[in-house]
């Protein structure tokens, strides 16, 4: 937090009505050590030109918006500071792995399309009224999905899977971290009904353990760890499935 | 133009909107239903929300006690009716959630837990860690998926409501990845698009609240009810407003000014406790702690920090690194990443920042305006329960209480409702698509929004801020109508259709003018002082206290077109709890058990 220096912003820009292909453009930005690249966007959208495109809301890392590549590596833009880079200059992208709507937004659909796919929602195991209260979830319960519920839906470690950039249809590491949760979760019961999936063509397999998407998971979730319990689980399932016709996950 | 038929259509994907589509799915799996957002539903704002979600709990604790704190909260300008249906819904939604999947943080013996809150006489605030809004969120999406009657469009952006023999039947609404226009047909309609704090500079808010549907009902005619008081949250980072959640304080924490010294107690919160004290001290109400931190400013008493500006300190670190890193994990990152703070070695420097809307589109019990057919529900809606002031953690259980109560309401409505005149709904969503299509398209203009949005933000935090007087009130009335003339010679840098943020933005503006301008002659025309609303002016500082003869009263405010918004006043409910000294601390203890011994 001191007095203002000039920055500059190397912004991979593409307009689709106009551009044959992304094309590079460079801003000097004035600013401060408080302010974050998305600030940094902002600053050239106000003041140079209206037309750069980008997500962003909340500003505090919680609404998974404003993700991109920043110097070739995703990141939320609202809590990457533009501190960090100076002298040097500052690139950024759309996230890689997805197509490019404009400039910095990409399209997300077939993300959604997967998530919606893994059915993450309570599929009761007993049944409750709410006459009869809240379910009992033990410590030792909560422990074992609480850290797969922080996930944002940024994005980034889709941008940072070698494998989603391989087989777009590949369910990808937040979806699988997702399905785990709720597979995990001791009031859920629906474990068999997304086995199916996850053991699938696009499922955990498809997963060649690299690791980089927890590495740039903003809320240390790590997906990669999800899809690799899950490797286990969908090969005990194919195994006990000619055993049990009902399979074998429980 | 696309056109879609549904049956109830809901605009804005947050908490309340999802709350409301799940209500509707369940009450009538035949009906259509279409979820209109600008973002993707778990973008929306409800994901920002800390603290947590009040019901009663404990059995300590009574509906009578979620009632009279909230209506003593709200300085008696709450719906008294209202808020009885409101606290005794609230364990009812909070538990439904839970069987939905929300990870409420949970007690040793595996019950959900609950947290002290401010303002309230016993804890009853649930939460999920210091991330309740977005589990709350988070889970109300995922379930929503279940209802393959609930029909998304995801970054639709809402620009009117069709209205057919006087009443509500559908929306025009912008596809944001082609910027075609699509009519969406409905027998009714729910908005639940949010607040409107980002008409104010320093505020805790996502960029997207920007009170798009308070415009839209308040240009169709419905009232703006209560816009004046806009609560600060006294705990936000300086200079970006985001926010230090009320929870940093139910959980123990301090706030100290330049000595060191609890000021708290100095505001009628004391006598000074060492442990957090339910209604002492910081768990006092954000209005008074906001005021307060005005006062010590005044005294010279904040710190002045070369670049923060004027700050107090916001002190964890007497509960542990382990502790906070269980029941504030989110503030704990942020105090690191954005202030380069550890909380457990260092106080956090903070001040008030904009946080809420408590007034918004007027509707009844039933959450439907005087618009039939039109529904609101959120921060976008005035149903009542927040008066002058909202207790912390009552809004997260608003939009479940309020969002399960319109579905029911929208769904009933739909059923016996018959489709529009499909040919003149048309019509008028073709008269939209030109009057906003003219906003990208003309030429000739000078003005940049940014510069038009970085004015009205500053008249509105100069004018409307914690203590207001009738100069700079009226001086920001009066600049809002320049910038509302300027804005007609705007010009866009972007013309072309795909994604074009630029528009969008604009069109925001131009509802954040109306919005701004509704708050600003509203809060003029109050002469006396109550809950967030504080003045320092009247003939012998008379507007310095509160007014129950003359302002026991909602205000509404009316759109005009091309001119100042007109003011009325409405009745307010008064069912059981007649206007009281709002006192807090030891005084509010002793008030408390007067009431008690005058009731047996």
């Amino acid at each position: 937090m001191s007095e203002q220096k000039i920055i500059e912003i190397e912004v991979l820009r593409y307009l689709p009505e106009s551009d044959q292909a992304p094309h590079s453009e460079i801003y000097k930005v004035p600013f401060t050590d408080d302010m974050s690249v998305l600030q940094g966007a902002q600053y050239i959208k106000d003041n140079f030109d209206g037309s750069l495109t980008f997500r962003w809301s909340c500003r505090m890392a919680i609404c998974g918006s404003c993700g991109m590549m920043i110097n070739g590596v995703p990141k939320l833009s609202c809590e990457t500071f533009i501190r960090d880079y100076y002298p040097n200059r500052i690139t950024i992208e759309a996230l890689a792995n997805f197509p490019i709507e404009k400039d910095l937004v990409v399209d997300l659909s077939s993300f959604i399309e997967k998530l919606e796919a893994i059915q993450p929602y309570i599929i009761p195991k007993e049944p409750r009224t709410v006459e009869q209260g809240e379910y009992i979830q033990s410590p030792a319960q909560f422990a074992e999905y609480i850290q797969y519920t922080s996930c944002i839906n940024c994005t980034l470690c889709y941008a940072a899977c070698p494998q989603v950039g391989l087989n777009q249809n590949f369910l990808g590491p937040a979806v699988i971290a997702l399905a785990h949760r709720y597979n995990m979760d001791s009031r859920d019961g629906g474990q068999d009904q997304r086995m199916e999936l996850l053991a699938s063509m696009d499922g955990v397999y498809n997963c060649s353990a690299v690791g980089y998407c927890s590495e740039v998971c903003p809320k240390h979730v790590d997906p990669g760890n999800a899809v690799n319990v899950n490797k286990i689980n969908a090969a005990k399932d194919y195994f006990l499935r000619f055993l049990s016709p009902k399979g074998g996950s429980k | 133009m696309e056109i879609y038929k549904a049956d109830v259509v809901i605009v804005g994907g947050g908490g309340a909107g999802l709350r409301a589509a799940i209500a509707v799915a369940e009450s009538d799996p035949s009906l259509k239903i279409a979820l209109v957002s600008k973002v993707y539903p778990m973008r929306s704002h409800t994901v920002a929300a800390e603290g947590g979600a009040a019901g009663v709990k404990r059995p300590d604790d009574s509906f009578d006690y979620h009632f009279h704190d909230t209506v003593g909260g709200g300085d008696w300008l709450c719906e008294q009716d209202v808020v009885e249906y409101f606290v005794h819904q609230a364990p009812v939604e909070l538990t439904r959630l839970e069987h939905w999947g929300c990870p409420w943080s949970r007690t040793p013996d595996g019950h959900v837990n609950v947290r002290p809150f401010g303002g309230m006489k016993i804890q009853r605030t649930w939460f999920a860690a210091d991330k309740s809004g977005f589990h709350i969120l988070h889970t109300l999406f995922q379930t929503s998926i279940k209802y393959p009657s609930i029909k998304r469009f995801d970054e639709y952006f809402c620009v009117d409501l069709l209205e057919e023999d006087g009443r509500v039947q559908g929306v025009v609404a912008i596809e944001m990845a082609t910027g075609e226009f699509t009519m969406i047909e409905g027998k009714s309609v729910i908005l639940a698009t949010g607040g409107a704090g980002r008409v104010f500079r320093e505020s805790t808010l996502g960029g997207i609240v920007t009170g798009d549907g308070m415009a839209l009902a308040f240009r169709h005619g419905v009232a703006l009810r209560d816009m004046e008081f806009v609560q600060y949250h006294p705990t936000c980072m300086p200079i970006t407003g985001l926010l230090f959640t009320e929870a940093c304080r139910g959980e123990g924490g301090y706030l100290v000014n330049k000595d060191g010294y609890r000021y708290l107690q100095d505001y009628g919160l004391g006598p000074l406790q060492d442990k957090p004290k339910n209604k002492y001290m910081e768990l006092g109400p954000r209005d008074r702690l906001s005021q307060a931190f005005w006062y010590e400013q005044q005294k010279g008493r904040t710190i002045e920090h070369p670049v923060l500006g004027s700050v107090v300190h916001l002190d964890l670190r007497h509960l542990g690194e382990a502790y906070l890193h269980e029941r504030l994990p989110l503030i704990y990152e942020m105090a690191e990443t954005f202030m380069g703070i550890d909380p457990a070695k260092e106080p956090i420097p903070v001040r008030p920042g904009v946080h809420y809307t408590m007034g918004g589109v007027r509707v009844d019990g039933n959450c439907e305006t005087s618009l039939p057919g039109l529904y609101a529900i959120g921060e976008c809606a005035s149903v009542g329960i927040h008066g002058a002031n909202r207790l912390g953690s009552n809004s997260l259980t608003e939009l479940l209480v309020f969002g399960k109560k319109a579905g029911d309401e929208a769904a009933a409505r739909a059923k016996s409702t018959g489709p529009g005149n499909s040919a003149s709904l048309l019509k008028q969503a073709q008269a939209a698509e030109q009057r906003v299509m003219a906003l990208k398209t003309k030429t000739g203009g000078t003005e940049r929004i940014s510069t038009i949005r970085k004015e009205m933000v500053k008249s509105m935090e100069d004018g409307c801020g914690i203590y207001r007087v009738e100069d700079t009130m009226q001086a920001t009335c009066d600049k809002l109508t320049q910038l509302r003339e300027r804005f007609k010679n705007i010009n866009l840098d972007d013309k072309s259709s795909v994604w074009n943020t630029d528009w969008l933005m604009a069109i925001e503006l131009d509802y954040q003018l109306d919005v701004a301008q509704a708050m600003a002659h509203s809060a003029v025309n109050r002469k006396e002082s109550r809950g967030a609303h504080q003045r320092l002016d009247g003939p012998d500082g008379a507007y310095t206290k509160r007014d129950d003869v003359n302002f026991l009263k909602h205000s509404d405010a009316y759109y005009v077109p091309g001119s100042a918004p007109r003011i009325t006043y409405g009745d307010v409910k008064i069912t059981k709890s007649p206007p009281a000294a709002r006192v807090y601390g030891a005084a509010g203890e002793k008030a408390d058990q007067e009431r008690k011994e005058s009731h047996v």
